[in-house]
């Protein structure tokens, strides 16, 4: 009974403590605010080239050519063939006529084609691989296919494409990583001047006989309040700002060059990740902040 | 009860604040500890509310022996011992009356024991009609005797008193020892902290004296001796 009777107490004090120092609450709400919406703008630019990168890659595929001599039925079989090749995801049959199909739409159908026939054109297979890095091992194996004559394939720009990929992941975790430190840096700072502002409160409870936990969970209950409260308007504010930027550069790329996700589509991962932020940054600043001034 | 036995506390800087103290004051009685600045009767305080470890001997208070008491026990040691300071140390932005409730909150009592309590000590005290007005509406008697209000909420086995007349005039001062007299008389063990020659003479109390560290006097006379007698 005493124990429900303290937290109801305690968790009624954390609120109050939030509004009687308001100014400090709303330091470390802005602070809060602002280096989520900087670590999360971050993560929506590189998430968006990475997409980007992903994208390319998946058309960067190989051509395998069939051997002449095998009838269209013939070469259609090797299909089952070339998708037991470890690394192959998929291998898709495009005949000598849907080839030249292909290949005159390309061109949009000048006359400088008009004698064309299919028989210029070999029976292929599109393929996509798993993982583009082994790209050179696999070209290998599929040489080796029975009825492949030939393979085209651009192991060179696979390689440039899985290096780009590898940096930005690099990259991408380096930055994200020092701007959470900075953040976390900048919010105890905050949070410590908040505790600073109360140092004598906290020695005159230590001296009515107050555990550290007493003391503690008010200032615990107000960082998770500040927290929750800086991730939900973070969150409301990074949308804002991104839809706002993705239309204009929509409004712009007239070419359609730039393939930008829509927010909705992170929706939950972006409210979980602001709320997790938002409360962990809250909680952990108070705690980590609180620790020197209890030593009395 | 406090007990002292032998007590030595040389402070990091060198400063050897108190050598070789032993000092034994029984339930209920009313002692003055008075000495000059830098005497070590900061250092005793300080010492008694386990704000600090003595570098040698042995410190109890109430049963709990501080030079053992292990860090999550000193809270609750802390509870019976209710203590005043010269500045007050008042909660500014809580009401007289929360400033007192706050101290019944922290042992986890009820809103009934709470509004029960609270009044009874602000109208011992003598500030039945204050519990609305905050720290900074008071003067510094009243601010003094909320601080004593506080310190006595829970019912402590002992009172210690840190310079509690130091910012006041001669008669708010001699109110305020009058009242720590009455408190005395209830039955609560009091120890009042000070330099004030006059205002110690006014009472027949037993004065500890204390300089450089160590006890040169112990008497049940009332008088405060310093080098002038």
């Amino acid at each position: 009974m005493k124990r429900t009777r303290k937290l109801g107490y305690l968790f009624k004090e954390g609120i109050h403590n939030m509004f009687s120092h308001g100014f400090m609450s709303f330091a470390a709400i802005c602070v809060t605010v602002a280096c989520l919406v900087i670590i999360g703008s971050f993560s929506m630019i590189l998430y968006n080239i990475a997409v980007m990168v992903r994208d390319l890659e998946q058309q960067n595929r190989i051509l395998v050519y069939i051997d002449e001599s095998y009838n269209t039925a013939e070469a259609k079989s090797v299909g089952s063939q070339l998708n037991l090749v470890e690394n192959v995801s998929q291998a898709v049959f495009t005949s000598r006529d849907e080839a030249m199909e292909n290949f005159l739409a390309q061109q949009g159908g000048g006359e400088e084609f008009a004698g064309i026939n299919a028989e210029t054109f070999r029976d292929r297979f599109v393929v996509t691989l798993e993982d583009n890095a082994r790209m050179a091992e696999t070209v290998e194996a599929i040489r080796n296919v029975k009825g492949v004559a030939d393979v085209a394939a651009r192991s060179e720009i696979a390689e440039g494409f899985t290096t780009l990929q590898r940096v930005l992941n690099i990259v991408s975790i380096a930055i994200i990583a020092v701007l959470l430190v900075v953040s976390l840096f900048i919010i105890s700072n905050t949070v410590k001047l908040a505790m600073y502002d109360r140092r004598d409160e906290i020695g005159i409870m230590k001296m009515v006989g107050a555990t550290d936990r007493f003391i503690r969970f008010p200032y615990v209950v107000e960082g998770f309040l500040i927290g929750l409260i800086s991730g939900a308007v973070a969150f409301f504010l990074e949308w804002g700002i991104y839809d706002l930027i993705a239309n204009r550069l929509t409004a712009v790329d007239s070419l359609s060059l730039l393939d930008i996700v829509p927010f909705t589509k992170v929706l939950w991962i972006m409210v979980a990740t602001f709320g997790a932020a938002g409360l962990f940054v809250g909680v952990f600043g108070s705690v980590m902040s609180i620790r020197k001034f209890l030593d009395v | 009860m406090i007990d002292f036995e032998n007590v030595t506390k040389v402070y990091d800087t060198g400063n050897r604040a108190l050598d070789g103290v032993s000092l034994h004051i029984e339930d209920g009685e009313f002692v003055f500890l008075v000495g000059p600045s830098g005497s070590g009767k900061s250092t005793i305080i300080k010492l008694l509310t386990a704000e600090l470890e003595p570098t040698s001997g042995s410190i109890t208070v109430n049963g709990y022996q501080l030079d053992k008491i292990k860090k999550r026990q000193i809270p609750y040691m802390r509870r019976t011992v209710g203590v005043i300071f010269q500045d007050f140390r008042l909660i500014e932005n809580k009401t007289v009356f929360d400033n007192v409730a706050f101290a019944m909150r922290i042992v986890g009592a009820s809103n009934k024991e709470i509004k029960r309590r609270v009044p009874y000590v602000l109208d011992l005290v003598g500030l039945e009609n204050r519990g609305r007005r905050f720290p900074n509406e008071l003067s510094g008697g009243e601010q003094q005797r909320v601080t004593i209000a506080r310190a006595l909420v829970n019912n402590p086995a002992m009172i210690i008193a840190d310079e509690p007349t130091g910012n006041l005039d001669p008669v708010r001062s001699y109110e305020i020892m009058m009242l720590l007299e009455r408190i005395n008389a209830l039955g609560t063990t009091v120890m009042v902290v000070t330099h004030e020659r006059e205002l110690v003479n006014r009472f027949t109390k037993r004065v500890i004296a204390i300089d450089e560290g160590r006890i040169i006097n112990d008497g049940m006379d009332g008088y405060y001796i310093n080098e002038e007698n």
